[in-house]
């Protein structure tokens, strides 16, 4: 291993620029002559509307324009859409309600826009926004997820029982017949938490038009802006391809919230031309938190039945999915297609059958974030084998082991096909690390303390490496999941790649360059990586479900293939021999059995100024692209162990000790890859002890701020102790399986199990914050006390 | 943020002409409060008058048995002075466990007793400590000054100029923190002085600080964590919200208080 090649961890070369504030977000783009928008959002959950007045609001000072929904109407631009079909049991469609940039006639949720001021400043814009007057007919709220589809209150006339679909997948009447086989049943009712993405970075769009090539620029804080610009070109109409750029700079953090086209760069980039001036919109922390897509909102009921001998026989969950007032962009590919084939988890289950309703309420729409259903089957299951465990008196690392998966690939009951993984090694090692043995002594010496101790497992799996296009296409996407790359060698020797993938944090300056350096052999600063931008970039399908490294580094090394091998025949001119004898190793073209040699940059050289040979019989120049379509998901697998302590006083649960043992197949950069999984393992303990959205009966956001929305801090942690297994992946070229998700899906259910464990019994929600932990624990010492 | 007229006295007397002459003027001391609610438009006074350049409102002095803090006077200056961890190391400790390195750099003693948040920290060590708060009237007992949530004693154009801590005995302060904001869920303050215990509670109760006299009885006859076992505080009166209902908030107020005692008397 070089000290830049694959598997060295390497400081990452884009944190000069971000620690030292000379990184380049959208916020700090500013066109000459720029102007503002605010958008006046609703106040209500549910309302018609029935007149905006903007006479007075027009006339005041700055104000360039007030547009509305019938001004998008009257330039014929489209609503956004949800770009992944669903067919219901039935077979019939999903239920799409229209969804403009602009409220048309109503408002569905709390922050829904209304219209756009634009002006000359951003005061000035607010200013005239508190000037409109509108009109509203209240309607009520449906807020519920688990009665939506019982409401009166009908959100879009398209949807008359507010439901999107009724999905399933699997076998209903094998996993029927499993139950009936059963020896025992558990049951849980599950809720799985709505979470608000909060990335560092909000939102920001800045929209121009140049008048003269009768061409738009969109700068936004987007994973994906080629996916962006297909979305606003082909389905919003914005303009043809040609006529529209989309660049998403450095984006801080986006946890899959950025993936989405919204509202507000589609009304900037289109108000650029009404007011002939750039437009720039900056979300505010309080907008982040009403019109962000929210994650998660799963209510489940689940069962899983087990024989005499505790193998799984079967498993059986029905999900009501909230996708909030709108679909989202890829909000119905969350809770199918990316949930249930999930829900055979690392085991042997024979059969699986899954039914999921998708509900519409007057809230934020709800879409991808972290882990993207994932983490709602993991959770399913693992909380349902850690209560089976429990229920049958039988070990919970124990009763894991005897029913893991052991040969692959291994087909499930539910579409997936593992190709690879050694869950029982990720097993061991984590119970050594986690010093599982010695878990008894440190309880009693818990309790000597008045504390309740409690060890918790998650042995998750994901798909990712998202994904084959023809396969998704068989499932719904709109699109195709192959990523793209371009490797283009300078004159010197020094190489540009140009990655249809997006670093919004992942790291993709370092870890990609790394690639590079170990195939060609050139040094890390000879390597730049381009990414972000529809102009720079030709094609790409950005960055989320941890499909950079599978996808995007595949196609990346696709690329260089081709490289070298055009570098070959250019160094069997430049070595007078022939091809076939020409070998590349460290950054060197040799011929076999000789000490000739010719470096890759003086390769490169030669390429480009073909002197060597003769252009009709070789292409100049040493630029080589690549798509690359995945043959089948990657599954990461990992176990974690959480082992907490409970202050029964005051319900406080401390997390004493985190282990984490992760398969991701080739790591290519362990430093960074162990900053995914400690961040991952943050937004899991969020989600399980302290994240909540939370909108009341009237469908008011409760927790619009960071005075109730309670994010993961540095002393809600342990020390986190990470270990790895390896087995390499074999549906890509690299062995790679992705990291991105694993530490969100893994660590709820962890965090849950630890906790039930401790206060033993089962009664316990997410976020498990304090008060609902006081409740769990008081009756534990009730019950306690009763024995 | 509406647009507004910034003032910068160097003396109370000139504080205090401008917040009698000027229309719809407020009072700028750390900003901690002021200044995100005007962001957000929530608060729009045409004058603010900030006290920042004001001198004789600053500072922390020993003066007999008690301590007096000046109003502008910093959380961080009030945790890290040696007058105040020697005379009330309770009062220290509090201050320095206020928000975070930011709050405490920025906000002031005067400014968090004067706005009487429900769940801020001062109010309770001011009720438990028998604090006066001086103002540049008169002088008002904590006992008289706070009178409800966001509600005090001040009158039209007053201003508080600084707060004496009688020494107390024993005193110390628990806080459980909201999980979200940090500001307290629910907070107990116990102070000891001579024969009279006093335990306030912030945080919890709906009319903001209050004092509980129950606890006090209790603790008089023997100051120990073991007289409060069984004395429970009264979930009536108190808030319910996402993060405590009143039941919960009733229980912390309990077991606070015991680890408040506790901390009184090192253990």
């Amino acid at each position: 291993m070089s000290a830049t090649g694959i598997g060295a961890s390497v400081r990452r070369k884009e944190d000069h620029r971000f620690i030292t504030g000379a990184g380049r977000y959208t916020d700090d783009i500013n066109r000459p002559n720029q102007a503002y928008a605010y958008f006046l959002r609703s106040p209500h959950a549910h309302a018609t509307i029935k007149t905006i007045d903007t006479s007075k609001a027009s006339r005041m000072p700055g104000v360039l324009a007030i547009l509305t929904g019938d001004d998008l109407a009257a330039d014929k631009v489209g609503g956004l859409i949800c770009g992944w079909m669903i067919h219901s049991k039935d077979g019939s469609p999903m239920k799409a309600g229209a969804h403009p940039a602009l409220a048309q006639g109503k408002v569905r949720y709390v922050g829904d826009h209304v219209a756009v001021i634009v002006a000359d400043t951003l005061a000035q814009a607010r200013d005239a926004a508190e000037a409109v007057a509108v009109d509203y007919g209240v309607l009520p709220a449906v807020v519920d997820t688990a009665t939506a589809s019982k409401s009166k209150t009908v959100i879009h006339d398209a949807a008359p029982d507010n439901t999107v679909f009724n999905w399933h997948l699997g076998n209903k009447a094998e996993t029927e017949a499993a139950f009936k086989a059963a020896k025992h049943v558990v049951k849980l009712d599950i809720v799985n938490n709505r979470l608000a993405p909060n990335p560092m970075e909000p939102r920001a769009a800045v929209g121009f038009y140049d008048k003269g090539e009768d061409h738009y620029t969109l700068y936004t804080t987007s994973q994906n802006p080629h996916v962006a610009r297909l979305v606003l070109s082909a389905f919003i109409g914005i303009a043809p391809e040609n006529k529209l750029r989309v660049i998403a700079p450095d984006v801080g953090g986006g946890f899959g919230s950025k993936i989405f086209i919204y509202a507000e760069e589609t009304v900037c980039v289109w108000a650029s031309k009404k007011v002939g001036r750039p437009v720039k919109w900056n979300s505010d922390r309080t907008e982040a938190f009403l019109s962000d897509a929210h994650g998660r909102d799963h209510v489940t009921h689940a069962e899983l039945a087990i024989d005499a001998n505790g193998k799984m026989l079967g498993l059986r969950a029905h999900t009501i999915a909230n996708l909030g007032a709108y679909l989202s962009t890829f909000a119905s590919s969350v809770p199918t297609y990316l949930y249930a084939p999930l829900l055979s988890g690392q085991y042997n289950i024979p059969a699986v059958y899954a039914e999921v309703d998708a509900v519409y309420t007057t809230t934020a729409p709800v879409d991808a974030y972290r882990g993207a259903g994932r983490p709602e089957a993991t959770f399913v299951v693992e909380r349902l084998v850690e209560v089976a465990a429990r229920q049958i008196g039988m070990d919970p690392a124990k009763f894991r082991q005897m029913n893991f998966v052991t040969k692959f690939p291994h087909q499930t009951p539910v579409i997936m096909m593992y190709d690879a993984g050694n869950y029982n090694a990720s097993m061991k090692k984590a119970l050594e690390i986690a010093d599982y043995k010695g878990f008894g002594k440190r309880r009693r010496e818990s309790e000597r303390r008045g504390k309740l101790r409690g060890i918790g497992f998650s042995a998750y799996i994901e798909a990712c490496g998202i994904a084959p296009s023809a396969a998704v296409g068989s499932l719904g996407a709109g699109v195709g999941l192959w990523e793209s790359a371009e490797v283009r060698v300078n004159p010197i020797g020094t190489v540009e790649i140009l990655t249809g993938s997006h670093s919004h944090g992942q790291g993709h300056e370092t870890t990609f360059a790394q690639l590079v350096c170990e195939r060609l052999g050139v040094s890390m600063d000879a390597v730049t990586i381009v990414h972000g931008d529809t102009d720079k970039v030709q094609m790409g399908m950005g960055t989320y479900g941890s499909r950079s490294g599978a996808v995007g580094m595949s196609a990346i090394s696709k690329a260089l293939d081709k490289v070298i091998a055009k570098g070959k025949k250019v160094a069997a001119y430049v070595l007078e021999a022939s091809e076939k004898d020409i070998d590349f190793k460290d950054g060197k073209f040799s011929v076999k059995g000789t000490d000739k040699t010719l470096d890759f940059g003086a390769c490169a050289l030669q390429a480009y100024i073909a002197h060597k040979f003769n252009g009709q019989d070789l292409e100049p120049g040493l630029k080589e692209g690549a798509f690359y379509d995945p043959t089948n998901f990657t599954f990461p697998a990992g176990v974690h162990i959480a082992e907490v302590e409970v202050d029964p006083d005051t319900g406080v649960t401390e997390i004493l000790n985190w282990t984490a043992v992760d398969d991701f197949g080739v790591v290519i950069n362990p430093m960074i890859v162990e900053g995914q999984v400690h961040g991952g393992i943050a937004q899991g303990v969020g989600q399980a002890l302290l994240e909540g959205v939370v909108y009341d009966k009237e469908g008011q956001l409760v927790t619009a701020s960071y005075m109730d929305y309670c994010m993961p801090r540095a002393d809600n942690l342990p020390s986190f102790k990470v270990g790895m297994t390896v087995t390499a992946c074999p549906s890509n070229p690299l062995g790679i399986k992705g990291c991105g998700e694993a530490g969100a899906i893994a660590a709820p259910p962890a965090v849950i199990n630890a906790i039930t464990d401790a206060v033993g019994h089962e009664d316990v929600a997410m976020p498990a914050t304090p008060k609902v932990v006081w409740r769990a624990a008081q009756k534990a010492l009730k019950k306690m006390a009763a024995e | 943020m509406y647009a507004f007229t910034y003032h910068r006295p160097e003396t109370v007397r000139q504080a205090a002409g401008l917040l009698s002459r000027k229309d719809d003027a407020k009072l700028l001391a750390g900003g901690q409060t002021l200044l995100p609610t005007m962001k957000q438009r929530l608060a729009s006074p045409g004058n603010v008058v900030d006290l920042g350049k004001v001198a004789e409102m600053k500072g922390i002095e020993r003066k007999g048995r008690a301590v007096v803090i000046g109003a502008m006077t910093t959380h961080a200056e009030v945790a890290g002075s040696p007058v105040v961890q020697e005379a009330i190391p309770g009062l220290a400790a509090l201050a320095g466990n206020i928000g975070d390195p930011h709050v405490r750099n920025r906000g002031t003693i005067g400014g968090s007793v004067a706005n009487n948040d429900p769940a801020a920290d001062y109010p309770a060590a001011c009720l438990a400590m028998g604090a006066t708060i001086i103002t540049n009237k008169r002088k008002i007992a904590a006992d008289d000054f706070f009178q409800g949530m966001f509600d005090t004693a001040l009158e039209e154009g007053e201003i508080i100029t600084k707060i004496s801590f009688p020494m107390p005995g024993k005193a110390a302060y628990m806080k459980f923190p909201n999980p979200a904001s940090r500001y307290a869920l629910v907070g107990v303050c116990v102070a000891k002085r001579g024969s009279e215990v006093r335990v306030a509670v912030t945080g919890a109760g709906a009319s903001g600080v209050f004092r509980w006299a129950e606890a006090e009885a209790a603790l008089a006859k023997r100051f120990s964590s073991k007289s409060l076992e069984g004395v429970k505080a009264k979930a009536a009166g108190l808030n319910a919200d996402i993060h405590a209902d009143a039941e919960y908030r009733a229980h912390l107020i309990g077991v606070m208080a015991r680890r408040a005692v506790d901390a009184a008397v090192g253990k």
